[in-house]
């Protein structure tokens, strides 16, 4: 491991692997970390123990198949398998549809810059480290909102996440993106 | 894109999106604006990113012991074909947005308009009961009726412009009313406006002949 290889880099080369060799053991490994915590993420969301375990298998599966949809400069994988097993909550729990924006997506021959990628995967972490120093009054609160059982909040205001860096990386991913589709 | 958006979503409600936890209705006005707007794309993902690192967090819970063979065969199961997505359409010159597109069935023109009175048009759209979403057609210069809210109201607009008391809101311009807010919102002269409002209670019209035709209005 170099120093710029951070836990997140690893995974999104393990989802990379997925995606181009078909990688069961990259697979595997995805699956030992983030299936148990979607499992639990299910659960405090309200799924009886069967329904998260039938959803977390489905959220897994999603990842293989949509591997080539990860973009490493815009989205942790950990933040991508939120997003995957937050719909299959809403399709399974809800019974709602979900409107998604409007996607942008690269070119067919985009191959993502690795320093971008990096930086953006550095930053999400170091967003998960200011999440776990926050005082655990504020992270509950934060939790409970993404656990589905707080509807409306003035939380994002009070935490005082550092949402800012994330943002800015995010934002120049995006006129990057818009640059080379002109 | 569009950059002269001056409005934009609150804090709250994309986190609550990100989270998902919006009713259907409000996170189709979310959807519809951040396909319009980078800045609020770009908030957007970082409040996923929060998402993220809740998952990265949170205590595990063990699987069946069965589990990741099922999940092999629940992917072997799929047949090849299904597994490429098609590629994302976006209709250049489309006045919607996708995901409005998607709940009306097409652009602008499959919009199945209703008069509401004042020559003023909506079309409802199917969502969830928990609140309501409907495209307004309002001409240029004509006011829509005197109300107030008793929850919130969002209203994205996507052709034209309205003023109210507050503001003027122009294309990808969203208005995030409460309670307090009792308003005329009026359509710019020069072009119609058309918009996009959710609201997660009934409106109330202050005047007794809108109010008795509320039921009827589905609004």
């Amino acid at each position: 491991m170099t120093e710029k290889d951070t836990v997140d880099t690893r995974w999104s080369e393990m989802v990379a692997r997925v995606k181009t060799e078909r990688d069961e053991t990259a697979f595997a490994e995805l699956f030992a970390h983030f299936a148990p915590r979607v499992k639990a993420f299910l659960m405090k969301s309200g799924a009886d123990p069967a329904l998260a375990e039938e959803c977390a298998q489905d959220v897994m599966a999603t990842l293989w198949h949509k591997a080539h949809l990860f973009d490493p400069e815009r989205a942790s994988v950990a933040t991508w398998v939120f997003t995957i097993a937050r719909n299959r909550r809403i399709d399974a729990l809800r019974k709602n549809r979900r409107p998604e924006p409007e996607d942008l997506t690269w070119g067919p021959e985009h191959e993502p810059e690795q320093d971008e990628a990096i930086a953006l995967q550095q930053e999400s972490e170091k967003l998960g480290t200011a999440l776990a120093a926050l005082p655990e009054k504020q992270r509950m609160l934060i939790q409970r909102a993404y656990f589905g059982d707080m509807s409306h909040s003035e939380i994002a205001e009070e935490t005082g996440l550092p949402l800012g860096t994330i943002k800015s990386r995010i934002r120049l991913a995006l006129d990057r993106l818009r640059h080379e589709m002109k | 894109m569009n950059m002269t958006i001056k409005h934009h979503l609150t804090d709250p409600l994309l986190m609550a999106y990100a989270a998902g936890n919006l009713p259907e209705a409000f996170g189709l006005v979310v959807a519809t604006h951040v396909s319009m707007c980078d800045e609020c794309r770009a908030r957007l993902a970082s409040f996923e990113a929060v998402g993220g690192a809740v998952l990265e967090e949170t205590d595990t819970c063990e699987m069946a012991e069965d589990s990741f063979a099922a999940t092999m065969k629940r992917i072997s199961d799929v047949p090849e074909e299904e597994r490429i997505t098609a590629p994302a359409t976006t209709a250049e010159d489309a006045l919607l947005p996708k995901p409005l597109r998607e709940y009306v069935g097409g652009d602008i023109d499959a919009v199945e308009w209703k008069s509401v009175g004042g020559r003023v048009r909506q079309a409802i759209l199917p969502t969830s009961k928990d609140a309501s979403v409907r495209l307004l057609y309002i001409p240029a210069g004509v006011a829509v009726p005197d109300h107030g809210h008793r929850g919130t109201e969002l209203t994205l607009v996507l052709q034209g412009a309205f003023e109210d008391e507050a503001d003027v809101f122009g294309p990808g311009d969203v208005e995030v009313a409460n309670e307090e807010l009792e308003h005329t919102p009026v359509a710019a002269p020069g072009h119609d406006c058309i918009c996009l409002a959710a609201t997660d209670a009934p409106l109330r019209f202050s005047g007794l002949i809108p109010r008795l035709a509320q039921p009827f209005l589905g609004i």
